[in-house]
């Protein structure tokens, strides 16, 4: 189990704070790195990959240094997002090249197996110049991926890539997350986050303002009433037996059933099936209306 | 080869850059048979030939452009970051680049050297000058690749060495030719073919010293700047 530990790191270019004070370990699986633009998603990831030196604090890969240490590559892979490729090689010479420097006991085998990885096979005797932006991202995903590294690192991954490869990507770095492999990927589109991770890095302003599962997070947000969508039987009955209950904090209703705002999320979950057999009420639908990534983001920056 | 030194052969011979190679030696080769046709005495054409083209324009400005093309291109456009991260050592980088880089400089600047040395003198003046620019190209090839680490401008700051210190300094003050790679490759040229077409102003030691100094040194700091090669913290 290969781990990445940001420990009371901060960056300064001159007086300017890029990073300030962030800790955080990445433990096997997709974890998300978000953040606003300059929030300073790009500067933490150069510093896992050992492209910057931290100003303070350690960066450590499996507890050895990242910078000025190119043992890291063993277990690490990088996709930039302004990495150029090589483009006179076609996408197999590029990928074959990786492989041999990383010095792979069967480099041509590793490349098809990557390519295949990435759906780049049919087109990879092409020179890698005449691809579009989507397929120059995969073959620089099929390089990364190449010597199975325990960490991938990948900076806007998706960016250029058309929806199915969107879709062909995620599956990809879901699956290598589930074998254990710890993936770090940085997106400014809140919904590919979502898609691909429950856990999420959020920097704000060159801080970390939030760790974890989203969903979670939201959950710990207790300044903020919870919102829930509820359909029942009788939603006007439901409403006014609500309003009486401490946790909630508000109701409204309309055609489509009660929105319900609540101050305390476990009181107010544990109330409404109390409430609604009390009062015979069927309960048809209930399902926490905020506790979407955008939401949760939304209130971090707001925070 | 390693796949460092082929991906840098590749990219070398691969960018338009690469024609800039063949004008110098061209000219160079065209205005010694040319002196040879018409009959000029070689004491008259050899010097600003030999000397003022071949070995104060075309070795430095060859070895300039491959110099900084091999490793100054890849850092420009960001392709070097697909072989740094890999767990090779730095040294290796820098020893495959300088390789190619010297490899191509020496080739296209002794050759056309050795041509117009034997057609101003002898196979001895062409051969001493064919050796001299392989050193020459050693050391300007170790220092314009240092260059291309330094600065995000090698190629003028390497011109302004040709010019200004080698060009302009070398000829009037006398301190300065301690630190001028062509006085080292006249000196040596000189000591293996003693002739009048060539005027050495450092001692031979001093010139094996020096040049054997800008290789090594050279390479130590390209080596050492190029284990703390950044990318910029810009943020999407």
């Amino acid at each position: 189990m290969t781990t990445v530990e940001l420990e009371n790191v901060s960056r300064w270019y001159g007086n300017v704070v890029a990073v300030n004070d962030i800790s955080m370990t990445l433990e096997p699986g997709v974890t998300g790195l978000l953040g606003p633009n300059g929030a300073g998603k790009t500067t933490v990831l150069h510093m896992m990959a050992g492209f910057l030196s931290p100003s303070r604090g350690t960066v450590t890969i499996d507890g050895g240094s990242t910078w000025r240490n190119p043992a890291i590559y063993r277990r690490l892979g990088l996709v930039a997002e302004r990495e150029a490729v090589h483009g006179f090689l076609t996408a197999r010479e590029f990928v074959q090249a990786s492989a041999r420097m990383h010095k792979l006991s069967d480099p041509k085998g590793a490349a098809e197996r990557a390519l295949e990885l990435v759906e780049m096979t049919d087109a990879a005797d092409r020179r890698i110049e005449t691809y579009s932006k989507g397929m120059r991202q995969r073959t620089r995903v099929a390089a990364a991926l190449v010597h199975d590294p325990q960490v991938l690192l990948l900076d806007e991954p998706f960016n250029g890539m058309d929806p199915r490869q969107r879709m062909h990507m995620m599956s990809l770095l879901h699956g290598l997350g589930d074998r254990g492999h710890t993936i770090l990927f940085s997106s400014h589109i809140l919904e590919e986050v979502e898609q691909v991770s429950g856990t999420v890095q959020v920097i704000v302003a060159g801080r970390l303002a939030a760790s974890g599962d989203y969903r979670k997070i939201r959950r710990l947000m207790t300044n903020r009433p919870h919102v829930f969508a509820v359909q029942s039987s009788d939603d006007r009955r439901l409403a006014v037996a609500l309003i009486a209950e401490k946790s909630v904090s508000g109701v409204e209703i309309d055609h489509a059933g009660l929105t319900v705002r609540a101050s305390e999320y476990g009181s107010f979950t544990r109330a409404l099936p109390r409430i609604a057999i009390g009062e015979g009420i069927r309960l048809r639908k209930l399902l926490p209306s905020d506790e979407s990534l955008e939401s949760v983001f939304s209130y971090l920056l707001e925070a | 080869m390693s796949t460092v030194a082929w991906i840098t052969a590749r990219g070398l011979f691969g960018r338009r850059r690469v024609l800039l190679l063949l004008p110098l030696p061209l000219l160079l080769v065209g205005l010694a048979l040319l002196c040879r046709a018409y009959d000029v005495n070689p004491t008259e054409w050899g010097p600003p030939v030999l000397v003022g083209l071949g070995l104060a324009v075309l070795l430095p400005v060859i070895s300039l452009i491959v110099g900084t093309g091999v490793l100054g291109s890849e850092v420009d456009d960001g392709t070097i970051v697909h072989i740094l991260t890999k767990p090779l050592p730095r040294r290796d980088i820098i020893v495959a680049k300088l390789g190619v880089a010297i490899g191509v400089g020496a080739v296209t600047s002794a050759v056309p050297l050795f041509v117009a040395g034997l057609l101003a003198d002898s196979a001895r003046l062409g051969l001493g000058l064919a050796v001299a620019a392989v050193v020459g190209a050693c050391a300007y090839s170790a220092f314009f690749l240092l260059l291309s680490l330094l600065t995000k401008r090698p190629v003028l700051a390497g011109l302004v060495y040709i010019l200004v210190w080698e060009g302009l300094l070398g000829r009037f003050v006398s301190g300065t030719r301690v630190l001028s790679i062509e006085q080292y490759v006249i000196t040596i040229a000189d000591k293996i073919a003693p002739t009048a077409l060539l005027d050495a102003r450092v001692s031979p030691t001093v010139s094996i010293v020096m040049a054997a100094i800008f290789v090594v040194g050279c390479a130590v700091a390209a080596v050492d700047r190029l284990r703390s090669f950044s990318m910029a913290g810009e943020t999407s």
